[in-house]
């Protein structure tokens, strides 16, 4: 009976797109993305009177590091050489790599600063001796600076060095070696490097993130899952679009992504391998599977099941094998989102008549509800740093908030008509979300800090929603 | 109402059902627009045929049942109450009359909800349905039920009366 209902699903398929074939279009797949290519770290000079390596001390001014001014120059190279990351050879390479540095900045209201097209480019050899003087007379308290030189393998070997210009020292050098390909992320752990050093938080530039790419009208959208790098850039679309694609989750890895798909006419959760392209069924179960979800060592997968109608949280080895089940109420018990020690699971049921955010021991044990504030909480996410929760906050709209795991502490950072799903930078500073328009349906990503001052949108080709960040690359 | 009536009472007990459909109080202020006719790809109907669409198809299932093909809940419920009740006792028959036909119950929810809670939801709504269609004795196995949560809506605006239309079990005519 069941393969009677889904003979019509797979012909239209095929008719719809007759170019395409095989498995992989039976999936509503596209090209496999391929493995990412390693970031090797490499030890880079710095200045020839620096016997001691960079200086870890105090900054110049700490008192307020949002106002800091950074000039990031183009960086420089030691031969200008042909490279496939660049059709004009490592030099221009070199201004592309500091505006990537200076976007970034820019566009996460971190510091003030300057980028390279208003700036004199320095040459190869003052990366390692800057002409401080040049960069006080700007305003720049602190500089950037670095080179990429192609190797003769044609992998680019690039370096970064932060100055503060008033003590006219190197606070940090790093040097990365990375395929042409990956010539931004060498710009990303860049980024990472200035930031971590100014602010002593942790990085969150070198990571990606995955979601939900839509189009067409309200009433007939196409939905297929996409990823691209943390700043929009390698953009690539996953599946074709002729099946609905909902709720994508990077594994810890990168290597795979868990999403919800109806390809064969039901919604159900695949694990899809990033470097084969392939995908199989979280579980081999003829009921709907729904909300998936990795533990943070990447080793067990959650998953809500509907099963008669009604839905629980269920655990899984990544590798296949018996499911356990976590909730046993008449309510809907969906979601799921691990602490960041793997040992509690914060999740979403209605047991009480509406949606609330409960908590959990990992085994499924302890089960006790942690919201209380009058509105409904759903789709719970653990902080990577632990100590936040963030939520749908349901009170006639639809708000970003968090709070503590104890449920204390509530604050709500959003005001959208409809702010949902947030999920956390990889070092839990961030938070980005989707918000949809009233009536029109129309559906953005968006960012906001912990402050909930720096709000911003993500650019991305066409409308999108269930942004899932993944943790930084490996 | 009692349904063991002879079989030729039948019209007559399915035009009654879709009238008190029709007056119930829950009933959307707008109109879902007009089914879509399935065009049938299969042999042309002889000369002799009536017009209009075969037994197997959703045109001819909603020709039966009116307004009764589809149910409607309450925010976040997914009971089934009166009016809810003489729409599925009007698709029994239907169902009844053609034992040939299977279906698949779709169940939705409106845009006011987060996209995972509402896939559950949808999935209690279609076993609701599905479970009372049962207990009015139509074959378990001849009904499949799907949750498209609030993917699917029918009435595009933002606000209660189209809330009210997307909130619904919509049963469909495997053919």
């Amino acid at each position: 009976m069941k393969t009677t209902f889904f003979l019509p699903l797979f012909a239209a398929l095929l008719a719809g797109l007759p170019a395409m074939g095989g498995t992989a279009l039976a999936q509503d797949l596209g090209e496999p993305l391929g493995d990412g290519g390693a970031v090797e770290d490499i030890a880079i000079e710095g200045a020839e009177n620096d016997d001691d390596g960079p200086l870890r001390g105090t900054v110049t001014d700490e008192s307020d590091w949002e106002d800091l001014g950074i000039a990031i120059p183009a960086f420089a190279t030691d031969r200008d050489r042909p490279t496939p990351a660049n059709a004009s050879g490592t030099e221009a390479l070199g201004q592309e790599i500091a505006r990537v540095i200076t976007a970034n900045l820019r566009n996460n209201g971190l510091f003030k600063p300057t980028g390279p097209d208003s700036l004199p480019s320095p040459s190869f050899p003052q990366i390692t001796a800057p002409a401080y003087s040049n960069w006080g007379g700007r305003g720049a308290e602190m500089l950037v600076h670095g080179y990429v030189s192609a190797r003769g393998d044609d992998r680019l070997v690039v370096g970064c060095y932060l100055y503060d210009v008033a003590l006219q020292d190197e606070l940090i050098r790093e040097g990365w070696v990375v395929r042409p390909a990956d010539w931004r992320r060498a710009a990303h752990k860049c980024s990472d490097l200035i930031y971590a050093r100014l602010t002593g938080e942790d990085p969150f530039f070198d990571s990606r993130i995955a979601y939900i790419a839509e189009t067409g009208p309200k009433d007939n959208r196409v939905k297929r899952l996409a990823v691209m790098d943390s700043d929009g850039a390698n953009h690539r679309f996953l599946t074709l679009g002729s099946a609905t694609a909902l709720t994508p989750r990077y594994s810890p890895d990168y290597s795979k992504i868990l999403y919800l798909s109806y390809v064969d006419g039901n919604p159900r959760i695949y694990v899809y391998d990033i470097g084969s392209g392939q995908q199989t069924l979280v579980t081999e179960n003829t009921s709907p599977t729904i909300a998936p979800r990795w533990s943070p060592d990447g080793r067990h997968i959650l998953y809500s099941m509907a099963v008669a109608g009604n839905t629980d949280i269920y655990r899984v080895p990544v590798g296949g094998g018996r499911s356990t089940r976590l909730t046993d109420t008449p309510g809907i018990d969906i979601g799921g989102s691990y602490s960041p020690d793997g040992n509690r699971i914060v999740f979403e049921s209605d047991r009480s008549g509406t949606q609330q955010c409960y908590i959990m021991d990992a085994d499924g044990t302890n089960q006790r509800r942690i919201t209380f504030f009058g509105g409904r909480c759903a789709t719970p996410e653990w902080s990577p740093r632990g100590d936040q929760i963030a939520f749908t906050r349901i009170a006639g709209d639809f708000n970003i908030a968090v709070m503590t795991p104890s449920g204390s502490n509530l604050r709500v950072l959003t005001n959208g008509w409809q702010d949902e799903a947030p999920t956390w930078a990889p070092n839990g500073r961030i938070i980005q979300f989707f918000r949809t328009t009233r009536n029109a349906g129309r559906s953005s990503l968006w960012q906001v800090d912990l402050t909930g001052r720096n709000e911003r949108r993500l650019p991305t080709p066409v409308d999108a929603s269930d942004p899932a960040w993944g943790p930084i690359r490996p | 109402m009692t349904f063991s009536l002879p079989k030729a009472a039948t019209i007559a007990v399915l035009t009654s059902t879709i009238a008190l459909g029709a007056c119930s109080k829950k009933a959307p202020e707008e109109l879902p627009p007009p089914p879509v006719t399935t065009p049938t790809p299969t042999a042309t109907p002889t000369p002799t045929a009536p017009t209009g669409p075969i037994v197997g198809t959703q045109g001819h299932f909603q020709d039966a049942v009116g307004r009764s093909s589809v149910i409607y809940f309450d925010t976040d419920r997914f009971n089934i109450d009166s009016s809810d009740a003489a729409a599925l006792q009007a698709q029994a028959q239907y169902f009844a009359r053609f034992p040939q036909l299977t279906f698949t119950i779709e169940g939705h929810a409106d845009e006011r909800g987060t996209r995972e809670y509402n896939l559950a939801l949808g999935e209690r709504r279609a076993n609701s349905a599905k479970n009372y269609l049962v207990s009015l004795g139509v074959a378990p196995n001849r009904i499949r039920t799907v949750s498209y949560g609030k993917e699917r809506p029918v009435a595009l605006a933002s606000n209660p009366g189209a809330w009210a239309q997307n909130r619904r079990a919509a049963s469909i005519i495997v053919n």
